[in-house]
Formats: structure tokens, C-alpha cells, sequence
């Protein structure tokens, strides 16, 4: 099946973005709105997650095997930015959702391609829920940024 | 003497009406001992302060000081009639322990001082702040019990004098998603309903919301329909058995944090037995596919075990609503402070639009208020909007507001929404935010998790305001204190929940040195002198009836038009709605009777958000959405509260109200009648929940939760078994003993609606024990 990679690929993301989720809103506990909607979009992730590997295992792929072995999430490249971390590891976040809407994208691409209608729909379903992701890491930061950049 | 003995009948004598009929009088009176109608000096006319229902009344003057109050069989709110509060709290005006001169700090006590000296230190303080780390450093929390003038002024010294963005009321806590949610369905602020729809609806559906208690007379006026001919049938929705459960035709209890899955249920069962009005639907709405694919994922089984309510309830609760011809709806803190509260509230709006119930007489939604003057919080823009329900986020209103104040664009921050409470707390607790000025609001009871709040409140580097009319809990982390004037000491308008407008004149002297909030906000602006475009001072208004006029320009055009709606029209004709204008000099009974909203692109008061995550959404989305300025039906999918009971912690806790308290019990804790009625913090606990405790009522009980601890009696009630209730009423400023074991804020989480902000007090777990020793 010639859409491995991509699936693969997307569970390798999905499961980083899950672990990102979760570690922002444990890091940052005081920040109550990032704490609990982050844990709420990490469930999102982890539902994907669970449709991929019965996604993946009808079709032979044990996706489980392809979870992240590199670093950590949300390891801070660039900390020059104020704010306890927040605004580095948000603006790291959005990097991480924005790779993981990228390859819904493909999926949804390729599945087209190859006509396989299970796997668009699939995508279809998801995809919105990633892009709701995106607008939060976006909107959090452009909310935020002004106090913290200027106190 | 009053009238009747409120405490023991608080709803007083029925006066039976019929549907389409009007609603009789009553008049209700109380006046102080030895003093009589006819040897009163003089009347002034005013409405309630002590609720959001906005009773019209006179005030009795006798001798120079308030003996009285009378409400006015004119007016179309209550027509003569009050409720307990308004009957005997007008005597807390003149407690002995008013605050009667400014305090200022001195190491760790509040000693008297002058005005200059407090103002002087204050002024200091923000020119300090604005020179060393600018307008983001001072922040400002004001109230819902202030007046339109107040509220105005102070937003344009915040907004377009300072120029932060840091301005909240705690209106936050209280009425913040019934504008959200009618900003998400209708495109901005601005009851749809009226309470004369009460007069002709056949189902009346009350959503979380206790209105015999926190609306005394809008429960008269159902009462009396009920007790007419062709009474209404009445379906609510609350955990607890409220005097509303006990009198209506169906019970729904679901479990804290489920509204949004019970609507979801609901509107599944309207759509499937197709109870819609199609036409209504395709020609003044959007959005109503992707509801129909959202509810179909609640079918009444799934939604019965999410929220623990029989199925077959369910099932006739939507046949109710989807048998109503007029379908009066009412939404307040039940599902306000409640988990996905914003969500929740919207899909009451949805089974108006879909139903095609609004803007005709009975078919109406009321997404309630909680405090008396909310409304004008929330219009004048010291609420998280720009004044006039104009849209930050739209650069045109932007502009038009600077031109209205003739100050720089660029002064009023629009760079992203305005500064909530929850966070404006957090910038000061990390030390952006060094002045915060609370006025006529106490945080040190009324927000969740008190430890923190006091932490916060206790920090040297932060410089605190309270401008108040007692010594309250938040009075004590003070740096100045400022003693205001209230109700019946100052000229003002505020409005209540259906849009009504009552002026309140002045009637008596304030006590001692005390000033109108007005007077305050205006002097800062004078001493800071702020400047507009043309050097001129501002703001350049100087007492309530130029703020006003200054008000009634910024409205013009504006859906909360107040342009012909001038103090001399309010004195010869009593409560008026909104919107007044030239064309309907009258006021405005219903909003969007034509089936068309203040939804236009350009228009609008907000593009929307997310109403899961609260993410904003762009212009460009919006316009995509809504060309044409439709009401729009949101559908959200439910999820799982942040914090459910579990082993240590196995309740969830809910906090509220009661009839004869108000707020932090300020006033109402300041009357005797009021206070005795119910003197002391209480816990109610289920039968079954009690038996398994060992409890019976009057037990002593302790309660925990993951923040705090608190003690209480217990009061076994009709609430549904695991869930315990605790007032949030009570503070410390009348408990001796020193200890933070009262406030039932301890125990609450920090937690929001992400769309609202408005915090979440009935959505947490706590334990509850006997107390050790007792009996």
C-alpha cells in the first residue's frame, strides 16, 4: 500500500503533538487556560492516534511501532523570549501542529490520488480538528505576546 | 413596616392573569418605623440596585435620610411589585460602618486620610508607571453595580486616557457568556427577549437559572401566569430542587458539566422529530448542516448516561420545546459558570432559530444578568468590548471611537481582545500589572480559589485601589482606600435584562466624605490630566447628565442606541427599552422581531470564536461564514469536565445564590432582616448522600477540595445525590475568628470558559466529613 509513509509519518507527528500537549499545559500549570485547553486538544490527538493504529492495523500497519524516538518535545531551541517559557514553547507548539496539519494534508492528498475513499474521509474528519489546534497555538500567542513582550 | 413579611412570603399575594392579558399591579411598600406614606418628605424615583431585574421603585426621604421605598405601579418591570431584597436593604445605606473617609496605607494598617492625600498618592503612583513601564503596568476591575455614567467614564480614562488594555468588570463572574453567547448567534450583545413574553408564552424553559430567587419578581410575574388561565408549561433545569423545579411541569438535574451534552440531546430529538421551521431557518440563519451533523452524534441514550437523566425525560423535555407555539427561554449561572458554559448557552439560542421563536410576543430568549447595572458594563465597554458594542477587532470602529473621543488611534489598544479578569489577575501575579484599581467589587471573596487571590492581593509590588462603600475583605490588602456613594446618594441610569433604562436620582447626602464613583473616576482624570487631540481635558464631561449626553453620542447608531432616550424622557416615562432612537422614540420592546440582526460584517460587535477552545476567529472567516449578517447556529461537541469527582474528592461542588443575600453580602449582610434570614454559610447534601455520611441537617460538617477547606451546617435537600451546594456569600468582614473557613471560593478551581472567560464555580469535586466532636 503505497500510502505507508505518509501514515507513518502522521502517526510519528500526531503522537509528538499529543506529548507536546500534555507537557505544555504540565509546564505551565498557572497559566489555567493554557493548562486545560491544551489537555482537552491532547485528548483530540490521542483519539487520532487511536483511529490511526485501527486505521493502520486494517491494513496490516502497526503504526504503534512508529512512535517518536527522538527528542523530547517542546525542548526549547530559542529561550531568549520573556515569559517563563510560555511564548517559546507556544511558538513551538504551533511549529508541531502546523507539521501535523501538513501531513493530514498529504494523507488527504494521496489518498485522493490513489482513490482510496476510507482514508479521505478519514482525513476529512480529522483535519478540522488540527486546524482548530492551529488557530488556539496562533491565537494564544497573539493574545499573550503583548504584555509579556513589553513588561 | 413593609407591606408583607417578605422573608416568610418573599413572593407575596397571587394576582392571576391569562395568557395574552396584562400583568396587575401590585404595589409593594416598606417603610421604617413611624414614618408613614403621608409623612414622608418626598419620593425620588430610582429602581433596584440588588439584582439585575431592575424594579422600579421611589425612594422615601425623611428628614435628609432614606425611610423607605415604594415600587411604582407604572412600570412595565415589576408593576408596583418588589421582592424581599428590595424591601429592606435600602437600609444598609446608612450602617454605622460606612466608609466615610479615603484610607490610606501605613506599614501594615489603613489609617484616615484627605482626598488629596489618597488621590495624590495614587496619581503619583500611575505617572510613576506609565513613565517606567507604560500603560500595561495598570490595570483596572470595576463592577456590575455601578452606573452607565460611571462605567463610561471609566472607560474612556482606561481606554482612551491611559490607554491599556487591562479593564474588566466582574461582570466577568457573572454575565460575560450571556454576551458571548449572543454575540456567537446574533453577531453582538443585546437581549433578543422581553419580559412581557412571560405575559404570552406557552412554555416557559428555564436553564440553570434559580430566577425565584435571583430574579424574586420576574418569578412573581410566572407565578401569577401559572396560577391564570392557560398556564404555561414550565421545564427546568438544575441539579438542585429550586422553588422553580418544585413548580415546574418537568425536572431535568442533569450532572455538573453536562449542559452542553443535554442541549445536544435536546436539539437531537427536535431535528429527528423534525419540530423545525424550515422557512425561518433558510432564510435568517447559517450554520444549521453543521448542527445536524453534530447532534446526531447524541442520541437520548448516550446523552441520558452522560448526564444521568432518564431517558424518557428527555425525550419529553424536547417535545415540550418542540411543542411550544411560544417558547419563552431563560439561561443564568447554572449554565453561565458551568463547564462549556458559552457552548451550552448557544444551543439555547439554537432551539429559538431553528424553532423559529423570536422576536414575537412569547417567543423569546433571556439570556439573564446577574448584577443590577451588568448591562451597562457590557455596553459602555468596560466589560471586554469596545464601548458601544463596537468590535476591537474591526479597525473602522477603532477609528470611529477615537474620532467620538478626539484622541490618537493608536491609544486605544486593539491589537488583541481586551484584558480579562482571569487574566489580568495572572499579569499581576507575575508582576506586569502593578496597579489595579478595584471599584465596587471583592475579589478577596467572590473569585475562585481565595488563597491565591489573597497571594496575589498581598504582594508589595503591587499597588492596590479599592474604591468601595464598606471596609470589605478587599479593602484590607488596600494601599488607598476610597470611599464611594451608592444608590440613592448619586444620579445615574442602569439597565436590566430586558433592555429597560431607569434613571435613579439622588435622594440624600452621601455619608461623610464619601463621592459618587463619577466624582472619583473624574477627579483622577483632572489630577492625571489627561488631554485629547485638541489639549482640551478629558474625558471633557463633568457630572451624570453631561456623561450621559456623552454616553447617548457614543451609542448613536450603535444597536444599544440610547440617542433619544435623555433624562427627561426617562423622568416623565419611567423604564424604557433600548434601543431609543428617532425612529422608535418609544424604545424597542423585542430585538430581531424582522427576522433580521446586528450580525453585518462591518457591523458586527465580534467575528465569533471557538466555542470549544475559545480561539478568535478573523474578519475574513466571519465574512465567509455570514455575508450577509444572518443569525448563526454554532454546534459544539461536548467533552468532560477539567476536574470530576474521584476518590479523595468524590462531590462535585457547585456554589450559587440565595434569596435574601446579595453578592458578598455587603449591603444585605448590613440588614437586619437579611442578614438574620439566613446568618450563616450552609452546605446542602442529599438524603442518600447525608444517610451514607452519617449527616442529618444542622450536623457541622467540614468540606475540602483540592484548594482549601471550609466549615459548614448541613442542610439535607432535594439536590441530586452526588452534588453539594454552598452559597458563596460568605466572607470574613462579620466572622470573628480570623480563620478563611467560610468563603466557598476556597474550595472553587481556576478554571474558564475559554470563549467567555467567565470562571467555572460549578464545575469542581470536594469531600465532605462530619466535624470531629459533633454530635
Amino acid at each position: 500500500m503505497t500510502l505507508r509513509p505518509v501514515l507513518r509519518q502522521l502517526y510519528r507527528s500526531e503522537s509528538s503533538l499529543a506529548a507536546a500537549l500534555r507537557t505544555l499545559a504540565r509546564r505551565h500549570a498557572a497559566e489555567h487556560e493554557v493548562h486545560h485547553v491544551a489537555r482537552d486538544l491532547a485528548r483530540w490527538s490521542e483519539e487520532h492516534l487511536a483511529e490511526l493504529a485501527a486505521t493502520g492495523e486494517r491494513r496490516g500497519l502497526r503504526l504503534g511501532e512508529a512512535a517518536p524516538t527522538g527528542p523530547h518535545p517542546l525542548v526549547a531551541r530559542d529561550d531568549q523570549l520573556p515569559g517563563d517559557g510560555l511564548l517559546t514553547d507556544l511558538r513551538e507548539l504551533h511549529r508541531e501542529i502546523a507539521g501535523v496539519s501538513v501531513d493530514w494534508e498529504l494523507l488527504a492528498q494521496g489518498a485522493q490520488a490513489a482513490r482510496d475513499s476510507e482514508l479521505l474521509q478519514f482525513a476529512s474528519r480529522c483535519h478540522p480538528r488540527t486546524l482548530r489546534q492551529l488557530r488556539w497555538s496562533n491565537a494564544m500567542l497573539k493574545v499573550l505576546s503583548p504584555q509579556l513582550l513589553t513588561s | 413596616m413593609p407591606t408583607r413579611d417578605a422573608i416568610s412570603d418573599p413572593w407575596g399575594a397571587r394576582t392571576p392573569y391569562g395568557q395574552g392579558e396584562q400583568w396587575p399591579a401590585r404595589v409593594d411598600a416598606s417603610l421604617a418605623d413611624g414614618v408613614t406614606a403621608e409623612s414622608v418628605d418626598r419620593w425620588v424615583r430610582s429602581a433596584s440596585l440588588l439584582h439585575s431585574n431592575g424594579d422600579a421603585l421611589d425612594i422615601a426621604v425623611k428628614d435628609g435620610r432614606i425611610a423607605g421605598v415604594r415600587g411604582r405601579e407604572d412600570d412595565r418591570v415589576n408593576r408596583g411589585r418588589l421582592d424581599p431584597k428590595d424591601l429592606y436593604a435600602w437600609q444598609a445605606n446608612d450602617a454605622a460602618d460606612r466608609l466615610t473617609r479615603p484610607l490610606v496605607r501605613d506599614g501594615d494598617r489603613l489609617v484616615e486620610s484627605d482626598w488629596d492625600t489618597a488621590m495624590g498618592r495614587i496619581v503619583e503612583h500611575s505617572k510613576e508607571l506609565l513613565a517606567q513601564r507604560g500603560p500595561g503596568s495598570i490595570g483596572f476591575y470595576t463592577t456590575g453595580q455601578l452606573f452607565l455614567e460611571e462605567y463610561y467614564t471609566l472607560t474612556a480614562i482606561a481606554r482612551g486616557g491611559i490607554g491599556t488594555n487591562h479593564l474588566d468588570g466582574n461582570t466577568r463572574l457573572c454575565t460575560a457568556t450571556a454576551a458571548e453567547a449572543l454575540k456567537e448567534s446574533f453577531g453582538c450583545d443585546g437581549q433578543p427577549g422581553s419580559y412581557t413574553d412571560v405575559d404570552h408564552a406557552d412554555v416557559l424553559a428555564l436553564y440553570g437559572h434559580n430566577v425565584a430567587e435571583t430574579q424574586g419578581v420576574l418569578w412573581q410575574r410566572m407565578l401569577d401566569r401559572a396560577a391564570g388561565a392557560d398556564p404555561p408549561a414550565i421545564l427546568c433545569v438544575d441539579p438542585r430542587r429550586t422553588p422553580v423545579a418544585r413548580a415546574a411541569t418537568l425536572h431535568l438535574a442533569p450532572l455538573p458539566g453536562t449542559n452542553l451534552a443535554l442541549l445536544n440531546g435536546l436539539l437531537h430529538e427536535i431535528l429527528e422529530h423534525d419540530w423545525v421551521d424550515h422557512d425561518y431557518v433558510r432564510e435568517h440563519t447559517v450554520g444549521f448542516a453543521e448542527l445536524a451533523e453534530r447532534v446526531r452524534q447524541y442520541p437520548p441514550e448516550r446523552v441520558a448516561r452522560i448526564c444521568g437523566v432518564p431517558e424518557r425525560d428527555l425525550r419529553e423535555a424536547a417535545a415540550l420545546l418542540g411543542g411550544a407555539e411560544r417558547l419563552l427561554s431563560t439561561v443564568l449561572q447554572g449554565f453561565y459558570q458551568s463547564h462549556q458554559a458559552s457552548a451550552a448557552a448557544v444551543q439555547v439560542n439554537n432551539v429559538h432559530l431553528v424553532r423559529g421563536m423570536l422576536g414575537r410576543p412569547g417567543a423569546g430568549v433571556l439570556q439573564m444578568n446577574g448584577q443590577p447595572t451588568a448591562q451597562n458594563t457590557r455596553e459602555c465597554g468596560a466589560n471586554g468590548d469596545l464601548t458601544g458594542f463596537r468590535n476591537w477587532a474591526n479597525d473602522a470602529h477603532v477609528r470611529d471611537l477615537a474620532r467620538l473621543w478626539n484622541v490618537p488611534e493608536e491609544r486605544i489598544p486593539h491589537y488583541g481582545p481586551p484584558t480579562h479578569l482571569m487574566q489580568l489577575l495572572r499579569y499581576a501575579e507575575q508582576g506586569s500589572i502593578r496597579l489595579l484599581w478595584i471599584s465596587g467589587t471583592n475579589p478577596a471573596v467572590s473569585l475562585p480559589e481565595l488563597s491565591r487571590v489573597r497571594e496575589i492581593l498581598r504582594q508589595r509590588r503591587l499597588f492596590v485601589v479599592v474604591q468601595d462603600i464598606f471596609r470589605t475583605e478587599t479593602a484590607e490588602f488596600a494601599d488607598v482606600v476610597l470611599p464611594a456613594a451608592t444608590w440613592g446618594e448619586k444620579t445615574g441610569t442602569f439597565t436590566n435584562a430586558d433592555r429597560t433604562v431607569h434613571l435613579s436620582e439622588r435622594a440624600v447626602d452621601p455619608p461623610g466624605d464619601a463621592v459618587a464613583d463619577l466624582g472619583i473616576f473624574l477627579d483622577y482624570a483632572r489630577r492625571m490630566d489627561f488631554r485629547d487631540n485638541d489639549g482640551e481635558p478629558f474625558p471633557p464631561w463633568h457630572d451624570a447628565e453631561s456623561a450621559y449626553a456623552a454616553w447617548q453620542r457614543a451609542s448613536k447608531g450603535r444597536p444599544c442606541d440610547y440617542s433619544a432616550l435623555g433624562y427627561d424622557k426617562l423622568r416623565e416615562l419611567g423604564g424604557i427599552q433600548w434601543p431609543c432612537d428617532d425612529e422608535h422614540p418609544d424604545g424597542t420592546e423585542r430585538l430581531y422581531a424582522d427576522g433580521r440582526f446586528f450580525a453585518a460584517p462591518d457591523y458586527c460587535e465580534d467575528y465569533g470564536k471557538d466555542l470549544v477552545t475559545g480561539a478568535p476567529l478573523e474578519r475574513s472567516d466571519y465574512a465567509a461564514l455570514n455575508p450577509h449578517g444572518k443569525a448563526m447556529i454554532k454546534a459544539a461537541e461536548y467533552l468532560p469536565a477539567h476536574e470530576t469527582p474521584d476518590a479523595e474528592f468524590p462531590f462535585f461542588l457547585i456554589t450559587g445564590r440565595t434569596l435574601v443575600h446579595f453578592h458578598t453580602r455587603t449591603k444585605t449582610g448590613r440588614t437586619p432582616e437579611l442578614r438574620d434570614a439566613e446568618p450563616e454559610v450552609w452546605v446542602e447534601i442529599s438524603r442518600a448522600d447525608a444517610a451514607a455520611h452519617g449527616i442529618t441537617d444542622g450536623t457541622p460538617t467540614v468540606l475540602t477540595s483540592p484548594r482549601g477547606r471550609i466549615r459548614a451546617r448541613a442542610r439535607v435537600s432535594g439536590i441530586r445525590d452526588g452534588v453539594l451546594f454552598v452559597p458563596f456569600h460568605y466572607g470574613y468582614w462579620d466572622d470573628a475568628d480570623g480563620e478563611h473557613d467560610r468563603a466557598a471560593n476556597e474550595l472553587t478551581i481556576t478554571d474558564w470558559d475559554p470563549a467567555s472567560k467567565q470562571p467555572l464555580f460549578k464545575t469542581g469535586a470536594a469531600a465532605l466529613r462530619p466535624e470531629e466532636g459533633a454530635p
